[in-house]
């Protein structure tokens, strides 16, 4: 082996690249989307045991899982969406292979997300973000950082009485990355890529409405987003290949250079 | 409907010879089909008969399952023309008797063998009592599973309660008997019992203690039922049936059992014996507990109902005193062998009609009563039977 | 008079566990007429249908006709203690581990007289209550009390063989989410339950009614979402070798037919947190309680789940539910055969619908969340397996008996 390959191989064993893990453990207690009642639910990830070494099978220890699509740390594809219903290649199965490695823009909103559980990111903060850092590539990931995922679980689900209170993008904000810079997708750390809130945007749920409709791609759920560069890392995230499936729980992986 | 009911016929000619006694065992380990193979070879051996000519068998026996009577053919090679299978406890002796008497009679045999016995194994006692009856399973095992301990206990303290009876007046039977087992060489039970001692006992089901339990075992009893002419003719000594009754499931509406079903035919037994009660030499009560003797003395007719205590009181139940009562110790001091304990009265009043007892000898006796008394499959005994024996 | 009975103290680890035994537990077919007169709290005495004489024990053929048509007659259940005894020296383990162990002859008003178990407080001679309830075995005893009830009376040694009373015991109710596992945590705290277990699932998700929860006397919450296999099984891990009452109130409420379900995912869901909830909970803590059926005053001795009842008999209308229910009675029934020899006692509560939000749109009568959690309070005092709480239950319940096609042709109405 020889070229550029061979060189990414070898700085990752030096250590010259490192691979951060952008994934929270699939558990079954973890928090799931929860939708009003009388809709269908997200069914949470569960665990049963196959065998472990005993009379079920003497050797080998394996499980049976059985989740949503939407569970854990996972990727949405245009299907999910109504907007992107009729696109082509827009289940998880047809998605190009390609998009499944791209660059990342990490976009900080911490601190506000801190001060204000249903802080909105709007097209300010994102030309702010470039000022600083350039222009945003098209076809690259742009990740809202929250540190939401180091929040606990109900801080992180964060429900009130009316409903889920956690940050995200406004429809003019997730207009601006799909239209204006061609992004690939939009990667976050809270449970949707939209707001708890956003059904009382216009429209509804910005994120997924654009996105989709545009036939680009989410990630929900990420973590240690502190660990990334503002520009400059490589995600590195492939769904199931599941027939016509609208997402899939994923292992998503970032390559960043020292 | 009336109806004609025919008298009573008597049971003229007919004879008891041969008693045989398969010594006691607490515990056996082999089955109750050795033990009754045991008593046929005794019968045989005293009679000077051979197996083929045994032609009525009459069985008594709660541990031969699977068997029955008929099984036993078999298995001792006997060819009877006559058969009978009587598994009824205290009674059957002189169920076994009367059928057997009434066969002889008919000319539907000529000897038949009456044979009871059971084995003991050690867990034998604690099975049978769980599947003794029906009623027993349903409605009176579990409430406590004391056996017939605490069935025969609310029969004693009622009795104690009506009639004033008390623990003492049942221990001076079961030290009389205790004084007759002392004679008797086959009797379980070896050490002398005193009053103190009875009333000193462990509370078992208040107010029955471990003295007026009798202690389970194997064991056999056996005796030959023939008419006289036989039994002269075969040169053995042998000895009347002047009479018997039984009766069932009396006095239903008896709220607690303080009377058997003797009260209702005691009149014509009597009658058919053609004695009196004080003519009686010895008596034979069935003696699963003391309070049932006393009770049988009143219903046999000894004393009158109620007064038990008092007929205790002025006599000595020993074989050599007043009104001798379970002359061989019965089966307080012998042992209780299942159905033979039937049969253990009635094969004692063989011998001591025949002046062959074991032990302690009744002098001059001449007329014997034996009396059976069993089948608790609720809350009272079921059956209670007596017969009347006479001297030859 | 009974000296109230004193929590238990802790126990010496280093002491062996006493393990449960069964009283004798053989009964003909005919004297589980009382079995079932036992499971539902009733009384009566067999007897002839023909001529309506009662007899005891239970017999094929009236002693007092020879009609063979038997069966339960209501009658008085007073009755005089006739004689009383000790048993001092018993031939069966059970009972000789609790000796002495008293017993007596009960003369009915009604006629028979009845071997029964005795209260501590009935005197001989003196008038007495008569009831069947049921032994540890399972099956149905008589059992006399005195007829004025006298002090502390549930705390008799005896008595408390035969109920499963809450008092001094530890609970688990599995989901504390529900008005109705609320209620029941309310009402088993009142009863004197010495802890209150709380299965929460989904801890990050609030839900009404958390702080009164939280602030009942004796209730400890507990993450426990009886739809993950290792959720059940870690809080088993946990307590499981502490409870000694199960109650089981999971419930997912959601109408719809079968041909109106667009797929299985919500049929799923409620078999997920019925059947196999049950079977999650019964692996999990069966084991320990059957183990400990015999454990002293507090030991293991019950497992009470609350159905529909549909269960019985689907409401088309609310027909995946009612199979779902129907699933988990069906399981309900072998867990009460296989933890019987354990000595604990499965306890089903049949309800008609509740005030709840899956329910709403039905007129009434509906039941209220309290009147259930007294009727579990109430199965557990008397010792019963089964029980009909409110209006509509009973009704149902008596249609079910009279006319089971009928039934179901009217619930399809």
């Amino acid at each position: 082996m020889s070229g550029q390959l061979a060189e990414l191989v070898a700085s990752i064993a030096t250590g010259s690249v490192r691979v951060v893990d952008l994934t929270f453990t699939l558990s079954p207690e973890f928090p799931a989307l929860v939708l009003p009642v009388e809709f269908g639910q997200c069914q949470p990830f569960r665990i049963e045991e196959v065998s472990r070494y005993d009379p079920r099978g003497p050797a080998w220890y394996w499980n049976n899982i059985s989740m949503s699509e939407h569970c854990g740390t996972h990727y949405d594809a245009p299907i999910h969406w109504v907007t992107g219903r009729d696109l082509p290649h827009n289940s998880v199965d047809t998605v190009p292979v390609e998009s499944f490695i791209a660059p990342a823009c990490v976009i900080d909103c911490a601190a506000d997300a801190a001060a204000d559980a249903d802080f909105v990111l709007k097209v300010e903060h994102i030309t702010a973000w470039e000022a600083q850092h350039g222009r945003i590539p098209a076809k690259s990931w742009v990740l809202l950082r929250t540190d939401w995922s180091k929040r606990d679980y109900a801080g992180y689900a964060n429900l009130r009485e009316d409903g889920a209170h956690t940050p995200g993008p406004s429809p003019e904000a997730m207009r601006f990355l799909v239209d204006e810079r061609g992004i690939l997708g939009f990667g976050v750390e809270t449970i949707g890529t939209d707001a708890g809130q956003a059904h009382h945007f216009a429209p509804p749920y910005p994120a997924h409405h654009f996105l989709h409709g545009a036939g680009r791609y989410g990630l929900q759920c990420l973590c240690n987003l502190d660990q990334l560069p503002p520009k400059g890392a490589v995600i590195f995230g492939a769904p199931l290949k599941i027939k016509q499936g609208s997402g899939s729980p994923l292992r998503v992986l970032a390559l960043v250079e020292r | 409907m009336a109806y004609a009911k025919l008298p009573r016929k008597g049971y003229e000619g007919v004879v008891l010879a041969a008693p045989v006694t398969i010594a006691y065992r607490r515990y056996s380990t082999q089955s109750a089909h050795g033990w009754i193979g045991r008593a046929l070879r005794g019968l045989v051996e005293a009679a000077g008969i051979t197996r083929q000519d045994i032609d009525g068998f009459s069985v008594s026996s709660f541990t031969l399952f699977p068997d029955t009577a008929i099984g036993l053919t078999q298995h001792f090679g006997l060819s009877p023309r006559w058969l009978d299978h009587i598994p009824m406890g205290g009674a059957s002796g002189v169920l076994g008797l009367r059928r057997a008497a009434r066969a002889v009679q008919a000319g539907d045999a000529s000897i038949v063998a009456c044979v009871a016995g059971d084995t003991n194994y050690v867990d034998s006692f604690r099975k049978s009592l769980s599947s003794f009856s029906r009623f027993a399973q349903d409605a009176v095992y579990p409430y406590g599973s004391g056996g017939p301990n605490a069935s025969f206990a609310l029969i004693a303290s009622n009795y104690m309660r009506t009639y004033g009876a008390e623990r003492a007046d049942f221990g001076k039977l079961a030290v009389a008997q205790r004084a007759n087992a002392l004679k008797t060489p086959h009797a379980l039970m070896k050490k002398p019992l005193s009053l103190d001692d009875y009333l000193a006992a462990r509370m078992i089901a208040d107010p029955i203690a471990l003295f007026d339990c009798v202690m389970p075992c194997a064991g056999a009893e056996a005796f030959l039922v023939m008419h006289e002419e036989t039994a002269k003719s075969l040169n053995l000594p042998y000895v009347h049936l002047l009479g018997a009754i039984e009766r069932h499931n009396a006095h239903a509406d008896d709220p607690i059992q303080h009377r058997g079903g003797w009260t209702v035919d005691i009149d014509e037994l009597y009658a058919q014996a053609g004695i009196r009660p004080d003519q009686l030499s010895f008596v034979q009560t069935y003696d699963d507990y003391p309070v049932i003797s006393l009770m049988q003395l009143e219903d046999l007719g000894l004393c009158k109902k109620g007064e038990a205590k008092d007929f205790v009181r002025a006599n000595s139940f020993t074989f050599d005193g007043t009104c001798p009562h379970n002359t061989s110790g019965g089966q307080l001091s012998v042992g209780q062998a299942g159905c033979a304990g039937g049969y253990l009265g009635m094969v004692e009043a063989i011998r001591q009609l025949t002046d062959s007892a074991l032990g302690g000898q009744v002098k001059d006796a001449r007329y014997g009563i034996v009396s059976g008394f069993g089948m608790i499959t609720y809350d009272r005994g079921l059956a209670s039977a007596a017969a009347i024996l006479g001297r030859a | 008079m009974v000296e109230p009975l004193l929590p238990p103290k802790r126990k010496n680890p280093l002491k062996r566990t006493r393990l449960p035994v069964s009283p004798p537990d053989i009964r003909s077919r005919q004297s589980h007429l009382l079995t079932a007169a036992a499971a539902e709290g009733r009384f009566g005495m067999p007897g002839c249908l023909e001529c309506g004489a009662v007899h005891y024990p239970a017999r094929d053929a009236c002693p007092n006709c020879l009609s063979s048509r038997i069966g339960l007659i209501a009658c008085s259940d007073r009755g005089t203690l006739a004689e009383a005894t000790a048993v001092e020296v018993s031939n069966n383990v059970y009972f000789r581990e609790r000796s002495p162990w008293r017993v007596g002859l009960v003369t009915l008003d009604a006629g028979p007289g009845v071997v029964a178990h005795l209260h501590a407080d009935c005197v001989v001679r003196g008038r007495v209550k008569l009831a069947w309830t049921l032994d540890r075995s399972g099956n149905a005893v008589a059992f006399a009390t005195p007829e004025t009830p006298s002090a502390n009376m549930e705390d008799d040694r005896q008595i408390r063989e035969m109920t499963l009373d809450p008092k001094h015991r530890r609970v688990l109710i599995t989901d504390g989410r529900t008005a109705l596992g609320q209620a029941v945590a309310k009402a088993l705290s009142a009863a004197g339950a010495a802890i209150v277990f709380v299965g929460i699932a989904d801890p990050w998700k609030p839900f009404a009614g958390q702080d009164r929860l939280a602030a009942i006397a004796g209730v400890q919450i507990m993450p426990l979402d009886i739809t993950d296999t290792e959720s059940v099984r870690e809080l088993a891990d946990e307590i499981g070798g502490r409870v000694d009452i199960v109650v089981n109130t999971a419930e997912h409420i959601r109408p719809g037919g079968l041909l109106d379900r667009n797929g299985v995912n919500l049929a799923r869901e409620e078999l997920d947190s019925g059947y196999l909830g049950l079977l999650r909970l019964a692996q999990a803590f069966g084991p320990a309680m059957k183990f400990r059926g015999a454990d002293g005053v507090n030991s293991a001795c019950a497992w009470v789940n609350v159905f529909s009842i549909y269960a019985q008999m689907p409401w088309p209308a609310y027909g995946a539910y009612s199979a779902a229910q129907a699933a988990m009675l069906g399981a309900s029934m072998s867990l009460r055969g296989e933890l019987r020899s354990g000595g604990v006692r499965v306890v089903h509560i049949f309800t008609g619908p509740t005030e709840d939000e899956w329910f709403q749109p039905l007129p009434p009568p509906k039941v209220a969340h309290g009147q259930i959690a007294n009727a579990v309070v109430d199965a557990l005092r008397r010792g019963i397996e089964e029980a009909w709480v409110g209006d509509v239950a009973q009704d149902f319940r008596e249609r079910l008996q009279q006319n089971a096609k009928a039934l179901e042709r009217e619930v399809g109405q």
